[in-house]
């Protein structure tokens, strides 16, 4: 682009060559194999659920997501299979974020006391509880919630109900309460409260000690401490919590399967005793499936699968965003 | 071991006589430990208004201990204690009735690394402080330009009070830290090594931030760099551990300590035989 001519021209760069030695060339195949053995495994998965659910895709297209009828056939074509998730996929979601509204608070309070609050010796005995709950297989949840939040969550729900019923979202048809999404969701937060709370505490024990110190010496309180370095830098990290916690919610069976009546209808109203995900629907059918309905169990798990990797997608997205603002 | 840095008036306790009665900060016999470990021995050092006092000596022999216990900093880290007093204006900031944030706001201190906070513009930061103590202002452009001149950076951000803090030079961070310092007016300004992370030219307008801050408050600076020390400070204090807690050697006019200090130890360091 330069009028005059060069007569020195600027020299290419210089392709700068590294030479690993023997254990360096080891070590480093080791780790790659490792890190393509999990993008292999994620995509393999993808691919037998999708090859195993093409024929549903293939005759029920969109259909099978925004539908609301599961319908085993007759066999002899009198009735037709039908076959969809529309509502399992809605309450999929709705039950998921009842939990996070839920949990969010919790955990960021609870890492905030635990991390800011708390002596050195409480701190360090949470810290390991916080942790062991985290690993708690969700059927023990299941079933402790059952047990619990099918008395609590009803004077709950009842309670919700008389205040907030001219709420679209919270009002019922009927004042029957107790297995609702609304419960459900109870016992999934109680589920994931733990790992967003572990994740959220070691991200805030890693705010730089100097800022914190930088907050008080300007004559700050502890609370002002937390608003203006604390959370702003944990920001990333807590939402990286939160979609872990997430992702355990869209995927648990178990806890929503024995909490929930699964009913197939579009349901939005949190206390309404019917609902149902997709993971409950796949553990509910999957024994007494045909082949064909086999397939669209397959079917749903795969979307279930997509929707999780868009999900983790965004946050991904959120994460990033949030740190190249810094 | 204990000694006074020598100023014309003795008195404390507020009392007001003459002009020159010095009120500012006092330590008197001062003792720290962390858990178990006795990290300062008798310490007692007055600083008094207007002035520079530079705090020298190798390292671990307790002068960022020191300082972070003229404004009760040193109680955030798990394990420390303390014996002795501070009287800020003849009043022991250590009495229980006393609101720490009170004194902080009074006594600022500026880090050893500059650390603007990250999620705010340069504006923002010298107004956190404000924020922060929720303290009542009528004008906040009026002080975010007077902090910023007195932290000689008003010429070099005016136009760009709204970029982050991480946009500018090691050095202009600094400043703008000492300008989020001087927004709650305190009236001691600690500084722990405030140059050790900067190059020499913003050493230098560090130097001179303080030679201008010193017309109206008192600063307190840790150093390791002992020409520093001599070009910045009115008051030197000589700090030393030998194996034991640190404990003060000797403390005076920072002329007279480097030219004819009276104990040999002082000497040997100010003339670079050890540390």
């Amino acid at each position: 682009m330069s009028i005059s001519p060069s007569v020195q021209a600027t020299p290419e760069a210089r392709e700068l060559s590294v030479i690993f030695n023997r254990a360096d060339r080891i070590f480093r195949r080791i780790v790659t194999a490792g890190a393509l053995t999990s993008l292999i495994l994620l995509g393999l998965i993808g691919t037998f659920l999708f090859v195993r659910s093409a024929q549903i895709f293939n005759d029920r297209g969109l259909k099978f997501i925004t539908g609301s009828n599961w319908t085993a056939g007759s066999g002899d074509g009198i009735i037709p299979d039908d076959f969809s998730i529309g509502p399992m996929l809605t309450g999929t979601i709705l039950v998921s974020v009842i939990a996070l509204v839920i949990s969010m608070p919790l955990a960021i309070g609870g890492a905030l006391f635990v991390e800011f609050y708390a002596t050195p010796k409480v701190r360090r005995v949470l810290t390991t509880l916080l942790d062991l709950a985290a690993a708690i297989p969700s059927l023990i949840f299941g079933i402790w919630g059952v047990v619990f939040f099918s008395s609590y969550g009803e004077r709950w729900s009842d309670l919700l109900n008389s205040r907030f019923g001219w709420l679209p979202f919270i009002k019922v048809q009927n004042e029957v309460f107790g297995r609702s999404p609304f419960v459900a969701g109870c016992v999934l937060a109680s589920l994931i409260t733990p790992i967003i709370t572990s994740v959220s505490r070691e991200v805030f024990s890693r705010t730089p000690r100097d800022l914190v110190d930088t907050c008080y010496a300007l004559g700050g309180t502890r609370w002002g401490a937390i608003k203006t370095v604390v959370l702003p830098f944990g920001k990333s990290g807590v939402i990286g919590g939160a979609m872990l916690g997430l992702g355990r919610a869209l995927g648990e069976t178990v806890a929503v399967y024995l909490l929930l009546n699964i009913v197939f209808r579009y349901n939005f109203r949190i206390l309404e005793s019917e609902g149902g995900n997709i993971a409950s629907l796949i553990a509910l059918k999957f024994g007494e499936a045909t082949e064909y309905e086999l397939k669209a169990l397959v079917a749903a798990g795969f979307v279930l699968f997509l929707l999780t990797l868009v999900v983790n997608m965004v946050a991904a997205s959120i994460v990033e965003r949030s740190t190249r603002r810094r | 071991m204990s000694q006074t840095v020598q100023t014309s008036v003795t008195s404390v306790d507020g009392e007001q006589g003459e002009p020159k009665v010095v009120r500012g900060l006092e330590a008197k016999n001062i003792h720290a430990w962390f858990g178990k470990h006795h990290v300062l021995k008798d310490v007692s050092l007055r600083f008094p208004e207007r002035t520079v006092t530079g705090l020298i000596g190798p390292s671990g022999c307790g002068k960022s201990t020191f300082i972070r216990l003229l404004n009760r900093m040193h109680e955030f880290i798990p394990g420390a204690a303390m014996a002795g007093q501070v009287l800020q204006d003849g009043h022991d900031i250590y009495s229980p009735e006393v609101d720490a944030a009170a004194i902080r706001l009074k006594v600022g201190m500026v880090f050893q690394k500059p650390n603007p906070f990250p999620a705010m513009n340069i504006r923002e930061n010298v107004l956190s402080g404000i924020k922060l103590a929720h303290l009542k202002v009528a004008d906040h452009d009026a002080i975010v330009e007077s902090c910023l001149t007195r932290a000689g950076l008003w010429k070099e951000v005016k136009d760009r009070l709204t970029a982050t803090g991480g946009s500018l030079s090691g050095g202009q961070q600094q400043r703008l830290c000492i300008a989020r310092s001087l927004a709650v007016e305190p009236s001691v300004l600690l500084m722990d090594e405030p140059c050790s992370a900067l190059d020499p030219g913003s050493t230098l307008r560090i130097e001179e931030t303080i030679k201008e801050l010193v017309e109206k408050i008192a600063v307190v600076i840790v150093t390791h760099n002992m020409q520093q020390a001599a070009r910045v400070s009115d008051f030197c204090a000589f700090f030393l551990a030998d194996g034991g807690p640190g404990y003060l050697v000797e403390a005076d006019a920072t002329k007279k300590l480097f030219t004819n200090p009276s104990d040999t130890r002082t000497a040997d360091y100010v003339q670079g035989k050890f540390g």
